[in-house]
């Protein structure tokens, strides 16, 4: 295989483990927003962790192997992205941590003022990983000030522009839509009740906040509209999968919703992935200075070694992961959730 | 950079890996000893081993939180501060660590919720299956680890590429079977069961003393004892080669840790020794005579080059500059290390020792020891970070990068300041709730089985 063609699937293969990542946290980082939202009572919280508490930690990978593959496949990309948007990083960091231990130490006591704590802990880290990744993935295509040596030369806020923010809330309100939806499908109860009211109201907000940020990546980026068919096509078929949801919901069909909100995740995600390709960072300075794939790749050697290693092991990870989700199918009612 | 943001960024990565390595041993000694103990209970079906297994397996998930939370760190910061470096190695370093997330870290982290939430709910067999493949994912993720680290050691298995001058893989084989990885793998390993060993024991040790449940923790106590004896041995049998290839892989490290100044034939052992930390001699140096030489040589009158020797050559080798390593960590550091393996080794010996003669319960001054004894391996663990890593400096990859070259050009002296201090903050936070609920724990000693059938008719429940 030629070394482009290696590359360009390399961009692919990033894309597939981001665009997985808020596929499957998506869902978890709603529920956690959704947290302080849905129930007053700690059963009612209970349920909801119960629903996510099995499988967050294996869906929290996802990223990890994003960044990881970004690292290998092209150390000059991960360089930038996680230098360019420090203090975002940090500030993502800060939170993911604090989730992590959350889920962990809020069991370990029943004293209500602690559980309360960590939960809100949760919800912290449910709420700013999905808005600053937003902000930071936009920022990718929207232009970052990038100098000649692929260093970020810009200044923190540099960030917080208008599209990038809009790409922040949007993706956060997917999240959300996401999570209301999985709640739907995997508590009974008071809970799944008031979720069923949350999809209800999110719907249209999500639908709304990702077609303005679809038709901006259309419009208002050169990449947006570079792919013929496919830069109409994939965003149009993420709105209909979106417009599908409320139908699908009302119609109780739960599990066809969540494949409609994920699928408008991935698609969503997958225009901001497909107008920024073949770039991998947009330079605000001069289209001189963009890092593309080309200019962030890895030597065809380490590519086709990741390439083997992927396509023995990424299969076998979906299958047990997979496999997880189907132990875990039964419907949690409003009752405690378990210790550990 | 100035030097100042240098500095920093340096201090954030030595005290969040620091940090980060308190956790991970424990995860990595206690898992297997966890499932050995599930194990022992599907076999037998003693309910006291699901009791202990319980008991256990808490406190290995309140830490394994832990190790997971400040592991992303890990995996962010090197293009965070130090993005010239992420650049110059990616392209190898990389590959090791995409790897651990796909090999190990799904491994892990799935198979873990299915061991915490399973149980019931899958035959038990599955169930037992999944905690071994927990404890193999945490091997696998060091090993990964491991080898990114080894490469940095000792770079094989690459060139570098004339137009972009960043370093380029060329044989994977070479650099996953990197003979530093060979030893640094089963010593960090080794160490690690040991650090699980001597917590398993210090805890048992401690129910012991207050009369609680004390046939349980006699059997962890016996297993503990049997774990810490075999991988202390073995540590010490490995770090021992493991010396014997830094030896001659990176000369000035050994030079270093033994605060050698001067090249000897034979060389001496040094035992205790204070010196001006800039200086080029030492003010005392209590040394035993041919030990150094056959430590590093295998022969009593090897020669072992000196500090000052190796500096020379290097500024012939690799051009002007300071190439010598923080000597007062190095040499403490190896101390440390070595010290406390081999008295974890004769702690081991002696509780043996007990064991066979039935004195284990009327010996109350070893169960104090065993509890003075938890401590030690993270400091052991630490000192032998801070030696292997500072021994390389100034290099970040040895003979082919400088640390000061390897900073983000970019980065502020603000953001690494202010992550710096957000980063010990939080964790010094954290560190207080994790000991504390370690504690607590440990306290409320292991969960009846009445306990523990409640707490399982509510997973199956839910």
């Amino acid at each position: 295989m030629s070394a482009t063609v290696l590359s360009d699937l390399w961009f692919g293969v990033v894309a597939f483990f981001w665009v997985g990542y808020f596929f499957l946290e998506g869902f978890d980082f709603g529920v956690g927003m959704l947290l302080q939202v849905l129930s007053r009572e700690q059963a009612g919280r209970g349920a909801m962790i119960g629903a996510i508490a099995p499988v967050w930690d294996g869906n929290e990978v996802w990223l990890v192997v994003a960044i990881g593959a970004t690292f290998a496949a092209f150390p000059s990309w991960y360089a930038l992205l996680l230098s360019g948007a420090y203090p975002a990083v940090f500030v993502i960091l800060v939170s993911l941590i604090l989730r992590v231990v959350a889920f962990e130490f809020r069991g370990q006591r029943d004293d209500p003022h602690w559980v309360a704590w960590w939960e809100r802990a949760i919800t912290f880290g449910s709420v700013v990983p999905p808005l600053l990744w937003g902000i930071v993935l936009t920022s990718l295509l929207f232009g970052l000030p990038v100098d000649k040596a692929g260093d970020f030369v810009g200044r923190p806020w540099d960030l917080l522009r208008p599209a990038p923010i809009l790409g922040g809330i949007a993706l956060t309100v997917l999240c959300l839509l996401h999570g209301a939806v999985y709640l739907c499908l995997r508590t009974s109860g008071p809970v799944a009740d008031r979720a069923r009211r949350a999809v209800t109201v999110l719907w249209a907000p999500a639908l709304l906040l990702a077609a303005g940020f679809v038709a901006w990546v259309a419009f208002g980026t050169a990449g947006g509209h570079a792919h013929g068919l496919l830069s109409i096509l994939v965003p149009a078929l993420g709105l209909v999968a979106l417009l599908l949801v409320l139908p699908l919901h009302r119609a109780a069909r739960e599990g066809l919703a969540l494949v409609a909100t994920g699928g408008g995740i991935v698609l969503v995600l997958l225009t901001l992935f497909g107008a920024l390709f073949p770039n991998v960072v947009v330079s605000s300075i001069q289209g001189a200075y963009d890092l593309t794939v080309t200019s962030a790749t890895s030597s065809p050697y380490t590519l086709t070694v990741m390439s083997v290693a992927a396509v023995v092991f990424a299969p076998l990870v979906v299958l047990y992961q997979g496999w997880t989700y189907w132990v875990f199918r039964k419907r949690l009612s409003s009752g405690p959730v378990p210790e550990g | 950079m100035e030097l100042a943001a240098l500095d920093l960024a340096r201090w954030q990565f030595g005290s969040t890996t620091i940090y980060h390595f308190l956790f991970v041993p424990l995860s990595i000694g206690l898992a297997p000893l966890v499932a050995l103990l599930e194990t022992a209970h599907y076999r037998t079906g003693d309910a006291g081993y699901r009791r202990l297994a319980a008991f256990f397996s808490t406190l290995f998930l309140i830490n394994f939180a832990m190790g997971v939370a400040t592991g992303l760190v890990q995996e962010f910061q090197f293009g965070m501060n130090w993005s010239e470096y992420s650049r110059y190695v990616g392209d190898v370093f990389g590959v090791p660590l995409a790897l651990e997330g796909l090999l190990a870290f799904f491994m892990e982290s799935t198979f873990l919720g299915l061991y915490m939430f399973g149980r019931g709910r899958l035959p038990r067999a599955v169930h037992l299956t999944t905690i071994w493949l927990v404890a193999i994912g945490s091997v696998l993720s060091a090993l990964m680890i491991l080898a990114a680290n080894s490469w940095m050691q000792h770079p094989v298995g690459y060139q570098i590429n004339p137009t972009t001058h960043h370093a380029e893989m060329t044989d994977v084989w070479a650099v996953l079977f990197n003979p530093t990885l060979l030893l640094a793998f089963p010593h960090t390993v080794l160490a690690s069961f040991l650090t699980g060993g001597l917590f398993m024991l210090g805890v048992s040790a401690f129910q012991l003393l207050r009369g609680r449940d004390s046939e349980l923790f006699r059997k962890s106590a016996r297993l503990a004892v049997v774990w810490c004896l075999i991988s202390s041995f073995l540590v010490v049998l490995v770090g021992d080669s493991l010396g014997q290839l830094v030896g001659a892989e990176q000369p000035m490290k050994t030079a270093a840790a033994e605060a050698l100044y001067q090249t000897q034939a034979p060389a001496e052992f040094s035992l205790f020794a204070i010196g001006t930390p800039n200086g080029g001699h030492l003010v005392v140096n209590v040394t035993v005579p041919y030990v150094l030489s056959v430590l590093v040589t295998r022969s009593f009158s090897g020669k072992v080059q000196g500090i000052n020797n190796l500096q020379a050559a290097y500024q012939t080798q690799f051009g002007p500059g300071n190439y010598i390593p923080f000597v007062p960590v190095t040499y403490w550091g190896f101390r440390i290390m070595v010290g406390i393996g081999f008295l974890a080794l004769g702690f081991s010996l002696v509780g043996l020792y007990l064991f066979r003669r039935g004195r284990i319960d009327t010996w109350k001054w070893f169960q104090r020891a065993a509890i003075v004894m938890v401590p030690l391996p993270f400091v052991a663990n630490s000192a032998g970070w801070l030696f292997t890593e500072m021994g390389r400096q100034p290099w970040v990859v040895f003979g082919l990068l400088k640390t000061q070259d390897a900073v983000t050009p970019s980065a502020g002296i603000w953001s690494v300041a202010l992550s710096l201090g957000g980063f010990v903050l939080l964790y010094l936070i954290l560190a207080v709730i994790e000991g504390w609920l370690m504690w607590r724990t440990i306290l409320g000693g292991a969960p009846s089985e009445a306990k523990l059938d409640d707490d399982s008719h509510l997973e199956l429940a839910y």
